[in-house]
């Protein structure tokens, strides 16, 4: 399987990149890691004409902490998130990535702007509230991962725009859980749910959680957050709280599982990140 | 077609200057221009690590990789990794432990399996499991690439097999 | 350990002792040479367009645009090859049967069949440029409705596959013994239950490959196969060409669990375009390309009812298979379910056994020998069977096995199903099983995981199979409808300096043949395995081979070289008595030496012999010059390998989730000739079983579209799901050879299958469900504990 035939040409910057783009035409992309968008070539079901490589640009990679939150470069791969002491969270699900050789050349970047339901990253970003600085030729903007997923391979960075870094708040104190289901262990999520929790004298101060592959973008789980908001942080709660999970859901079905089973897995998964994030398991 | 790039490689620590399609696949330019065959090709997704070889120290299935996206950078193949007359302690523990049958996946998962002790030199059986998930093989069930993987890593295994045992005591 | 170490017991030096593979310095270090590998001058490369639709006419071709190409050389479409001899060779059909066979070519003529079906080869210059080409070539297709059920492929009115042959039944075929229905009548107990043996692939993680070089009269073809001597034949016969100028050669083989035992309409097809262009040319199958046109296996939907009186003993079997054949009949396509049938009684002495068989026609990819090929369905089908029966009769597993366990005694036992049992000790294999197991330990744990919603579960198989493809008088035109013989040849080539040459038939791909020939062959003739050379797969080099495949290479192949070997010995031995003035019936091979019995100090190296056989002054009277002999070995009887497998699985009842938590086996093939290779062989077989129990699974949708095409959705499993596998052998030896061995290769897979469907329902009876087929996936798992409780998932 061999990719159709295109131009190739490799940014010096963000600015370099954005020109490039712009003179590649509509079906110019930019190259980060390449472990969405090759496969998608070889397979030919993306045909770009022209790659914008970004490996040379510099200040895109690495992680720093400020104000409470973490800026991560955009083309930082994802086996330094995973090895990260202490990412938390993003940390956690960027390790459950397919491989290790995927997750040595697939950038957080790359992976967010792809857009795909089925990763991992994607409702992780939006479960912490983070957001991604998206430059462009009209300037520099920053994007809520609320508004970053827009539909299936969808989101909201244009055509001519370069995602230079992601920010997530470092949510210091919270307790995590990560709960991917997938056949096997190189497979994307068939559902996975991701919880972050505060919690004060055995209360749930806050919550959120996030789900992948239930519907045609990750999704918030609101109605589970807003049941174990102020509840003591107990198995009962969470229980009852993980029961929710499959709200406003439209999980897609395949041939590994229906829609009635991923709504079922939403809140089972839930149960047990939620128990996680609350450190009772 | 499009123009083609210059490429400035070095593979196995030789250098190399190389002319290359920009959807030259790097596993082809490694079998193809520069004749190194151990690399080899089994899925069209990524999904099966026959292709596994090290970009600037790291694991990368170099099916996913494009050419043009090695310039300037090192690759290591399994012709690097030793020869039949000075095998890497991967490549002899493979072959103690019966870590092969056909070979075919066993380039890519013996770069796998270095790559893993590179990073993390005493490894629990999960993680050798976990390291080498990206890479299939049909033959063995992977029972004894885990334990040449183990023995790579200098920690005790069992004999490959109960007669082994009973011969070598 | 070195190969010269004296063995404990004074005897075999080789034979029996885990020697490292001589076959791995070369994999291990990116030096072999598989098809790919290879290159030639002028190499041209192929590209196939085939078809998106599961049942169309072809309305149209249109290569111009891709003939228009500078870098393309030629477009071959199917009415290009109308001077072919014949098409894709079906040669076993079972005997005395009417079957149906259309007409399988390279590429479609007129209308196209199944997803892949081939339609054009476009050959040109440029590997990447050949795949650009096979996008311009234009096929406008007219969409005929396709038939994917086998089922409903038998009802009337249902659309035919082929339109000429005026149904989709390929055929009718029977097998067993005694009286079914007056065994089940007599029967305490009759359990019935439909079971499902779902479609597979082979995915040997090598793809297929070809490279055609016709020049001066004379076609050399490179092909990752399992069958060189059959692919030089079939393609004679296609080509039109004579035998003797084709040479096949099978390189180093990624693997092939049966898909590459086939003769495939890419060989034919290079092989014609080669001679046509008179160039080279590569054909390498993508993964996307094997997942549709590497011949499928399993397959089968069988209505099975066993029943036996109250105690437990098992009176009658009955076995209504439909077996969906596919769009074609390939190489072994119609004979597969019958090799499942000669073991439909499995280890058990049950007086009336019978397997029906419809084979039926639909619009996939045809099905053919995959790992086992016939036989773990079958096993699949008693091993199941007999589980639902012992929890219907409130017996154990274990009980119900050893009640109706054919006793070591008995052996050879002719079973109902007509063939002749070698030797066998089932009570010994499932007894050492049952010694691994620590029930209590079981029990335990089983209780604490259940705390956590964790089923944990036990399940048996004890199997015995039927291999050693041979002996022709059995298999053969007149016995069982093979059209040609099943035997197999060795040369072995003792060189002047006391180096060894041994050529093969057989065609091994991954079985570490080349170590445990040359260890047969290293302790008759009192030499190193290091100094023996095994080749194999090349028409060209050595005598007629038959190639490598169910479990036969070493029953068969190898003791053709164990007596090739002999007849060097006996020859050595000549000279040597000779020399040395003794007599021939004293000398022995003692370590590395041919020496007088009782003065070992009296003897000769194979060296010495070879050079008094080579510079021939001294010889025996009217004995010629040279050391080497060749031998043609054919059986009297299969063998039968048995075994005794438990699967201990945990089922998440909550996600339907089945993890493998420890697997053990016990597997007899007779004298061990290298254990470490024959535990590798049981580790890869089981592993293959667990794929289809778990994980593995080729799906078509209603249209006949293939859903499974890559390796992202066909799931072989990782290292991150299978467990460290417990081994242990028993040792019968099967009297049907002199090394006593048995096939190995497809044991595993053969007894595992069922072990691990009988531990999942054990898991989850306590939930309330008695019976799953597989594919045991999460979802149909949970769906069926969900059933149990009642509610209708929603």
């Amino acid at each position: 399987m061999i990719p159709v035939d295109f131009d190739y040409a490799v940014a010096e910057s963000v600015e370099d990149a954005i020109r490039l783009l712009g003179a590649g035409g509509e079906d110019a992309k930019l190259l980060a890691g390449g472990h969405s968008l090759i496969p998608l070539m070889k397979l030919r079901v993306a045909v770009p004409t022209m790659l914008v490589d970004l490996r040379n640009v510099q200040g895109l990679s690495g992680l720093q902490r400020d104000n409470g939150s973490w800026r991560i470069g955009a083309m930082t791969v994802h086996s330094e998130l995973e090895h990260h002491p202490d990412l938390g969270l993003m940390g956690r699900a960027a390790g459950t990535i397919a491989d290790p050789q995927v997750r040595h050349c697939g950038t957080i970047g790359g992976s967010l702007v792809h857009g795909d339901p089925a990763s991992d990253l994607p409702a992780v970003l939006l479960a912490a509230g983070g957001s991604v600085t998206a430059q462009g030729s009209g300037g520099r903007r920053t994007i809520e991962a609320a508004d970053l997923f827009k539909d299936y391979m969808t989101t909201s960075v244009a055509p001519d725009e370069v995602v230079t870094a992601v920010h997530v708040p470092a949510l210091d104190g919270w307790g995590y859980g990560y709960q991917k289901f997938n056949r096997r262990a190189e497979d994307w999520a068939m559902v996975a749910v991701c919880a972050l929790v505060s919690a004060r004298d055995g209360v749930c101060e806050d919550v959120r959680v996030g789900l992948t592959h239930m519907a045609s973008t990750p999704l918030r789980a609101t109605a589970v957050e807003d049941a174990l908001r102020g509840q003591p942080l107990d198995a009962g709660s969470i229980a009852k709280a993980a029961e929710h999970a499959a709200q406003d859901t439209d999980p897609p079905g395949d041939l590994n599982a229906t829609p009635a089973y991923k709504r079922h897995l939403a809140r089972v998964l839930c149960q047990r990140a939620l128990t996680e994030a609350a450190g009772l398991s | 077609m499009s123009a083609t790039v210059p490429v400035r490689v070095t593979v196995n620590g030789a250098s190399h200057h190389l002319d290359v399609e920009p959807r030259r696949l790097l596993v082809h330019a490694l079998r193809e221009e520069l004749g190194l065959t151990g690399t080899h090709v089994g899925c069209d997704t990524s999904s099966c690590g026959a292709c596994t070889v090290h970009l600037d120290g790291r694991a990368v299935k170099s099916c996913t990789v494009l050419a043009v996206q090695c310039d300037g950078r090192e690759v290591m193949t399994i012709e690097g990794l030793g020869s039949t007359d000075d095998l890497h302690p991967m490549q002899e523990a493979f072959w103690e432990h019966h870590g092969l049958q056909c070979g075919y996946c066993t380039p890519g998962m013996i770069m796998a399996g270095v790559d893993l002790l590179n990073r993390t030199p005493q490894p629990s059986e999960s993680e050798i499991r976990h390291a080498i998930e990206g890479n299939l093989c049909r033959c063995t069930g992977y029972h004894n690439i885990v334990k040449a993987i183990q023995a790579a890593s200098g920690q005790q295994t069992e004999a490959t097999s109960q007669a082994r045992d009973e011969v070598q005591a | 350990m070195t190969a010269t170490e004296a063995a404990p017991n004074g005897a075999a030096l080789h034979v029996g002792r885990s020697l490292k593979r001589k076959e791995d310095p070369r994999l291990i270090t990116g030096r072999a040479r598989y098809v790919d590998d290879m290159s030639l001058p002028g190499l041209l490369h192929a590209a196939i367009v085939r078809s998106p639709e599961a049942h169309a006419r072809i309305v149209s071709i249109d290569a111009s645009a891709a003939l228009a190409r500078d870098d393309v050389e030629m477009v071959l479409t199917g009415e290009d090859m109308a001077d072919l001899q014949s098409p894709l060779p079906c040669a076993w059909v079972p005997p005395g049967t009417e079957v149906a066979n259309p007409p399988h070519w390279p590429l479609a003529r007129g209308v196209v069949n199944h997803v892949g079906d081939a339609v054009a080869l476009v050959v040109g210059t440029d590997r990447y440029a050949v795949v650009d080409a096979a996008e311009d070539v234009l096929v406008e297709y007219e969409t005929l409705p396709a038939i994917v059920d086998p089922k409903a492929a038998l009802a009337e009115g249902a659309p035919l596959v082929h339109e000429d042959l005026g149904s989709n039944k390929a055929y009718e075929f029977s097998l067993g013994g005694g009286d079914v229905e007056a065994g089940l009548a007599e029967a305490d107990v009759v359990v019935q239950r439909e079971i499902v043996n779902h479609r597979i692939s082979g995915a040997p993680i090598e793809p297929r490959g070809v490279i055609a070089d016709y020049r001066a009269g004379s076609l050399t073809i490179h092909s990752s196969t399992q069958v060189p001597h059959f692919l030089r034949l079939f393609l004679s016969l296609m080509l039109g060409m004579s035998e003797e100028r084709i040479r096949a050669v099978a390189p180093e083989v990624g693997g092939g669990f049966g898909a590459k035992l086939q003769i495939y309409g890419e060989e034919a097809l290079l092989a014609y375009a080669s001679r046509r262009l008179q160039r080279p040319i590569k054909w390498i199958e993508t993964r996307s390309e094997h997942m549709q046109v590497s011949h499928h296996g399993r397959d089968q939907i069988a209505t099975c009812r066993m029943g036996a009186r109250s105690d437990g003993t098992i009176t009658a079997f009955h076995v209504q298979i439909t077996a969906d054949l596919g769009a074609y009949l390939m190489l072994l396509t119609p004979v597969i379910p019958v090799l499942g049938a000669f073991v439909m009684g499995g280890c058990y002495a049950i007086p009336n056994v019978r397997t029906d068989i419809t084979g039926v026609f639909t619009n996939k990819m045809a099905t053919d020998a995959i790992r086992g090929a016939g036989r773990p369905e079958a096993t699949h089908m008693v091993e199941v069977m007999i589980d639902q029966l012992a929890s219907e009769l409130g017996m154990s597993p274990p009980a119900i096995r050893r009640k109706n366990f054919i006793p070591k005694e008995s052996f050879p036992a002719e079973v109902a199903t007509g063939v002749i049992y070698d030797s066998g000790d089932y009570h010994g294999s499932l007894d050492k099983l049952m010694g691994k197991l620590d029930v209590e330990a079981f029990k335990r744990e089983q209780a604490e995981l259940r705390e956590r919603g964790i089923y944990r579960g036990i399940g048996l198989s004890t199997y015995t199979e039927i291999c050693g493809l041979a002996p022709s008088r059995i298999v053969g035109p007149s016995g069982l409808g093979l059209q040609t013989g099943l035997w197999e040849s060795a040369m072995v080539r003792v060189h002047i300096s006391g180096a060894v040459t041994v050529y093969s038939g057989a065609s091994p791909h991954g079985q570490g043949l080349d170590t445990s020939f040359a260890q047969i062959v290293a302790d008759r003739l009192g030499v190193d395995p290091e100094v023996i050379e095994v080749i194999h797969g090349d028409t060209g080099t050595g005598p007629q081979g038959l190639g490598t495949y169910g479990s036969r290479s070493l029953s068969v192949g190898g003791e053709a070289i164990a007596r090739a070997t002999a007849k060097v010995a006996e020859k050595a031995k000549a000279i040597v008595a000779h020399e040395l003035e003794a007599a021939a019936q004293d000398i022995e091979v003692s370590g590395d030496r041919f020496s007088v019995k009782g003065s070992p100090d009296r003897g000769m190296s194979l060296a010495e012999v070879a050079g008094a056989a080579y510079i021939p002054e001294n010889l025996p009277e009217g004995m010629e010059p040279g050391l080497e002999e060749t031998t043609f070995y054919d059986p009297e009887n299969f063998v039968f390998p048995f075994g005794a497998h438990a699967a201990i699985v945990d089922v998440d009842a909550a996600t339907g989730k089945v993890t493998v938590a420890r697997y053990i086996a016990v597997d007899d093939c007779g004298p061990a000739v290298n254990p470490m290779i024959i535990d590798g062989q049981i580790h890869g077989g089981i592993t293959h079983a667990i794929g289809q129990a778990l994980y593995e699974r080729v799906h078509y949708d209603d249209d006949g579209q293939l859903v499974t095409g890559t390796f992202v959705d066909y799931s072989l499993p990782s290292a991150a799901e299978v467990p460290m596998f417990e081994t242990d052998r028993t040792e019968t030896p099967s009297p049907s050879n002199s090394l006593g061995v048995k096939g190995v290769g497809e044991a595993g897979t053969i007894g595992a299958s069922a072990a691990v469907t009988n531990a999942v329902i054990d898991a989850i009876r306590p939930l309330g469900v008695t019976f799953m087929n597989m594919p045991l996936t999460p979802v149909r798992v949970w769906e069926a504990i969900e059933e149990a409780k009642g509610g209708v998932p929603a």
